[in-house]
């Protein structure tokens, strides 16, 4: 054998060696538990979501990312296209509005669970009404749910970027 | 891979389900990988030393594959969640060592030696036993906590394991060691190798009992709890263990997986660092004690402290002194950073054990740091996904159970990386998957395949769902 081929033996069987340290490596990384945001619709919407996700939800919480689905289509300039949770627990958690109801409480088969003692089983929702306008209603929780500092007792129209206060969770609708 | 897809309309948001892939499929990938790997080292073997692809190269891939897909289907029908690079980690691992081991096979300095023996093929064989009995974990291992029903047996059945190489007539004294016994026509094996498995399973067992009592029932002092003396008792038993194997069966690696394994399963189950630290003065009280009065071990010492000098009274031909100490050292020496490549080394200069206790030498001086580094990696991710195996876990047994087997691989790579490497004492244990010999391979493919049963537990999606907190009372702010 040549010299050569020897050393390019050599150097190749460490090669092979080190990418299969690191394609078990890689392993290990998409191994991790948790969920997958399932993609669905319009890339750029999608990806938002998933952000949110790596930026530290607890893995628990992981579950209730939601991803962004394509249509909608028909919403008016201005109005809010997601929700956002800005203080708690989920902090960073997006919900993509698309003309859905959104159900938050600590039911598990809420939109948004919330592991929080102050939060009843169905606290509140958020839906929009005929116009696009999107409502928040208090589904008669034991706390109360608040809009700025105000208790609701009404279903009330949501403003763009107001506080909605639920137990220990803030979360707000954007743009 | 699957993944579970949340059938919805259009204007829906799609919540990720919590599907928990399988990862069959990427084990088969790797698998795959691995048996390329192993081939490609055997026929670098054969063009380097012999300038022609070995003859045997069909049979050896071949072989090597078939155990290979044997395991994967055996995981993919009866632990379809398990890990998926358990096994072929263990695969490569198993795979470049053989590879090895044919390589020191062909070796004239070896083969003029009259110990010499073809060992690849054996090994081969061996292997192939490992895999059937990592099979038989499988199949008929269906739930890792069936093994807590034996807890107490499985430490008697340890004991005995450790006792037969005392049994005269039995046992059998290698080079200053008594840890084989010979079973007629069918050659040598060491039981400490099985018993480590066994011990596991007893120490997982006794200490999901007894950790309550471990932990909390204590005072502090200075700042570290201390164990009331009753609880002392199985600690202070296994530590005389251990000691009684260095001192009748001079067994220096044994004692210190044991009683290292205990040590961390003790750990693990507590949370007590005082624990740790009991268990390394212990360990070095008895380590020093057994070493001055022994001559074995104290000869080990001297060879670690003083290699050179260990090994000019051996080429001077005094009894009793041991060059491959120096040699292995040389041996990782003349590697360098890159090695010199596969069968182009002088590894096979150390004479005796070069393929089994030595052979991270032969990989030093072959493959070189990085070589020796990859596969030190290797030996790493397969702890790695036993740990992680034990943090997925849900039961507590099995927790332990597969905290102390990836302990034990651990401890086992360590003692004998260590002693090679100049770092420890040598002692007398063989590189996990790598080196020659038959116990190793085959005790360790079951206790890959133990790991690869609790993770398939540990991984399975949660069969119920947790109970709603729907039925809790939700809390009133009170002003």
């Amino acid at each position: 054998m040549s010299e050569l081929t020897l050393t390019v033996m050599r150097l190749g069987f460490l090669a092979v060696l080190w990418l299969f340290v690191i394609v078990a490596v890689q392993v290990i990384r998409s191994d991790l538990f948790g969920t997958r945001v399932t993609q669905r619709g319009s890339r750029r919407e999608a990806q938002r979501p998933q952000q949110a996700a790596r930026q530290g939800a607890p893995p628990q919480q992981r579950q209730q990312q939601t991803a962004a689905a394509g249509g909608g289509g028909r919403q008016r300039r201005g109005a809010p296209t997601k929700l956002v949770v800005s203080e708690g627990i989920l902090t960073g958690t997006t919900v993509a509005l698309q003309g859905q109801t959104i159900t938050l409480g600590r039911a598990h088969d809420s939109t948004i669970v919330l592991d929080d003692d102050y939060a009843s089983s169905r606290h509140a929702r958020i839906y929009p009404d005929r116009d696009g306008q999107w409502i928040v209603e208090d589904l008669g929780s034991t706390n109360g749910t608040y809009l700025d500092r105000t208790r609701l007792t009404t279903p009330t129209p949501v403003p763009l970027g107001a506080p909605i206060r639920i137990g220990k969770t803030v979360i707000e609708l954007r743009k | 891979m699957s993944s579970t897809s949340n059938p919805s309309t259009q204007h829906t948001s799609t919540i990720g389900a919590i599907g928990t892939p399988s990862r069959r499929n990427t084990e088969l990938a790797l698998l795959v990988f691995a048996v390329l790997i192993a081939v490609f080292a055997y026929a670098n073997v054969g063009l380097a030393i012999n300038g022609s692809v070995p003859s045997g190269l069909l049979s050896y891939g071949l072989g090597l594959g078939l155990l290979a897909g044997v395991g994967h289907l055996v995981v993919r029908k009866f632990a379809p969640y398990a890990d998926p690079l358990m096994l072929p980690l263990a695969t490569l691992l198993n795979g470049i060592g053989l590879a090895v081991v044919w390589r020191l096979d062909q070796s004239q300095r070896l083969q003029e030696k009259s110990t010499f023996f073809e060992a690849a093929p054996r090994q081969l064989l061996n292997s192939a036993l490992g895999v059937a009995l990592f099979v038989i974990v499988l199949v008929f291992l269906k739930d890792h906590r069936v093994l807590q029903r034996y807890t107490y047996i499985s430490m008697v059945a340890a004991v005995i394991l450790l006792l037969l190489p005392l049994v005269p007539g039995l046992g059998v004294n290698v080079f200053g060691a008594r840890i084989w016994i010979k079973i007629p026509g069918l050659g040598t094996i060491q039981p400490g190798e099985f018993a480590k498995i066994a011990l596991a399973v007893f120490f997982a067992g006794y200490l999901m009992v007894k950790r309550d009592a471990l932990a909390l029932a204590s005072r502090r002092f200075m700042g570290l709890y201390l164990p009331r003396g009753r609880d002392l008792g199985p600690i202070v038993v296994i530590w005389a263990l251990s000691i009684l194997i260095l001192v009748f069966e001079t067994d220096l690696g044994t004692s210190l997986l044991f009683f290292g394994m205990f040590v961390i399963m003790l750990y693990v189950a507590t949370e007590r660092t005082s624990w740790i630290v009991f268990g390394l003065l212990m360990s070095a009280a008895g380590a020093v004690g057994v070493a001055s009065f022994e001559s074995h071990v104290q000869q080990r010492v001297q060879a670690w402290l003083d290699p050179m000098h260990e090994y000019e009274l051996s080429q001077q031909g005094v009894i009793g002194h041991t060059e491959q100490s120096m040699q292995a050292l040389w041996a990782f020496g003349s590697g360098g950073t890159l090695g010199t490549g596969l069968g182009q080394g002088d590894s096979d200069l150390i004479g005796f054990a070069a393929n089994s206790d030595f052979i991270l030498a032969t990989f030093g001086e072959e493959l070189g740091l990085a070589g020796v580094m990859a596969i030190l990696l290797m030996y790493g991710l397969i702890v790695e996904r036993g740990v992680r195996t034990a943090l997925a876990a849900r039961d507590p047994f099995g927790k332990l159970l597969a905290i102390g087997l990836s302990g034990a691989f651990a401890l086992q790579v360590f003692v004998v990386a260590g002693g090679v490497m100049g770092l420890i004492p040598l002692t007398g244990m063989t590189m996990p998957f790598l080196a020659y010999g038959g116990s190793s391979v085959i005790a360790n493919w079951a206790l890959i395949g133990i790991l690869i049963r609790i993770s398939d537990t540990a991984r399975r999606p949660a069969p119920a769902p947790a109970p709603s907190p729907d039925a809790e009372m939700t809390q009133v702010v009170r002003p």
